[in-house]
């Protein structure tokens, strides 16, 4: 490995790193307002659209981000529906994300007794504050460990944005290693770069969970 | 136009040679779950050992391979290692070698998980009534572990297939590949190909993963107690 190598390629890959990170953060707020409309639309089974969101989230979950980013990006142009590569990219992402936490904030919301929602509704709070300040603020409680597994899920999904020619961290790497055969360097760096990103998140994370975890306890 | 394009599917062989692709990278998934169910058993049993030095390799072990994108391996494996092995891997070698470290990893930490819930007072019942070790496991831990285990081992087999369909980027002839040259062979007769292409290569993913993923849910429910 050559350190002067090394050196030339950090600014390309710090470039992926901005349009990964980007790309991701729009996606994972995208697929966290999907989600909680989606949770909230099965959890009270409101008429015909309940059954839309399952088809959804069966159809999101059981099939993998590379098939729906060929799907967007080279499928539905052919049918008038024309997405840049980071509109694609970012559909995609909320599109599989939606209903991944769509899951996650269901299982919290149904972990709720009844009687919460009922002593709500008797108080005279009306249907939407008492989905806002009774059981959203529970429900995200109770699914944060999921909801943040998701978070990293989510952001790991984003290495395939490649496919829909868009310049990220993979992107970078392969050039690299095609256009200079320099692939020690190419992989180091990419390894660096997710370790960078992924590791102090998914850290945090790990402590945010161990704290939840004791104050459910002292509850 | 749409119904040329259809046509275009049953062209052929055309759809059996999508299949054929499918089956590829059904079947990497497949050997690699093998092998991940056996590595991962004894991975799991190693983690529950005490032994400091064994907790810190194998928690760097679970750590990296699950921090890293499944793809950031693929390239590790296959552009890293054959360069410096100075040795020729094919996609598909590496694949499955590169989804058994991942599967085995998250295997070993199910099989952990699922040993570590089962409560003390199991093991030490069965040693007052003067079972042997054998009979212990044999017995009494490991058939409640396996109702924890089988639920979860299942997801992870649809998450394998799904990650699977990445092994088209290091060049593997699967789906995805297959239905790529279809587009192509008909892009002048039937221009909208693409989109029946694609939505058919969807729809064959959710067909085999959705069963899996349900029959799972399903037992998980059912073994809950």
């Amino acid at each position: 490995m050559d350190i002067e190598v090394i050196q030339e390629y950090i600014p390309l890959y710090v470039e992926a790193a901005k349009l990964t990170l980007r790309l991701a953060i729009i996606g994972i707020l995208g697929a966290i307002i999907v989600g909680l409309l989606c949770s909230i639309i099965r959890y009270y089974k409101i008429p015909i659209i309940h059954k839309i969101v399952g088809g959804y989230v069966e159809l999101s979950r059981n099939t993998p981000l590379l098939i729906q980013l060929f799907f967007l990006y080279f499928g539905l142009p052919k049918i008038g529906i024309v997405m840049s590569s980071e509109a694609c990219a970012i559909v995609g992402l909320i599109f599989l994300g939606g209903s991944y936490m769509s899951e996650a904030f269901r299982s919290g919301l149904e972990a709720i007794p009844k009687i919460q929602e009922e002593s709500g509704l008797c108080l005279g709070l009306t249907r939407w504050q008492v989905v806002r300040s009774i059981l959203l603020p529970q429900a995200i409680m109770i699914s944060m460990p999921a909801f943040l597994a998701n978070i990293i899920f989510l952001i790991k999904e984003t290495s395939v944005f490649s496919v829909v020619a868009l310049a990220d961290l993979m992107f970078v790497a392969k050039d690299l290693i095609g256009l200079y055969y320099r692939t020690d360097e190419a992989l180091f760096l990419l390894v660096v770069a997710y370790l960078i990103i992924l590791l102090p998140i998914s850290i945090l994370f790990t402590i945010v969970e161990r704290r939840l975890k004791r104050v459910a306890i002292g509850n | 136009m749409l119904q040329s394009a259809i046509n275009v599917l049953f062209q052929g062989r055309n759809f059996i040679r999508l299949l054929e692709g499918l089956w590829i990278t059904v079947r990497i998934s497949l050997l690699s779950v093998l092998l991940s169910i056996i590595l991962g058993i004894l991975l799991g049993f190693i983690m529950t050992k005490k032994n400091p030095v064994i907790r810190v390799i194998t928690k760097i072990y679970l750590e990296f391979v699950r921090i890293m994108p499944q793809l950031v391996l693929l390239f590790l494996v296959y552009f890293g290692l054959s360069k410096s092995l100075h040795i020729n891997l094919s996609g598909e070698f590496s694949a499955i070698l590169v989804f058994t470290i991942w599967g085995t990893a998250e295997m070993g930490d199910l099989v952990r998980g699922a040993l570590e819930s089962i409560p003390i007072h199991q093991y030490e019942s069965g040693r007052a009534l003067g079972l042997t070790e054998k009979q212990l496991y044999m017995n009494v831990i490991l058939p409640q572990t396996f109702r924890r285990l089988i639920p979860q081992s299942m997801n992870l087999v649809t998450r394998m297939i799904k990650t699977t369909s990445l092994v088209v980027l290091i060049g593997v002839v699967e789906v995805v590949k297959v239905g790529q040259q279809i587009i192509e062979a008909s892009r002048l007769t039937a221009p909208l190909a693409a989109i029946i292409i694609y939505t058919t290569i969807f729809f064959m993913y959710f067909i085999i993963c959705f069963p899996l993923s349900k029959f799972a849910g399903r037992l998980e429910q059912r073994w809950k107690d």
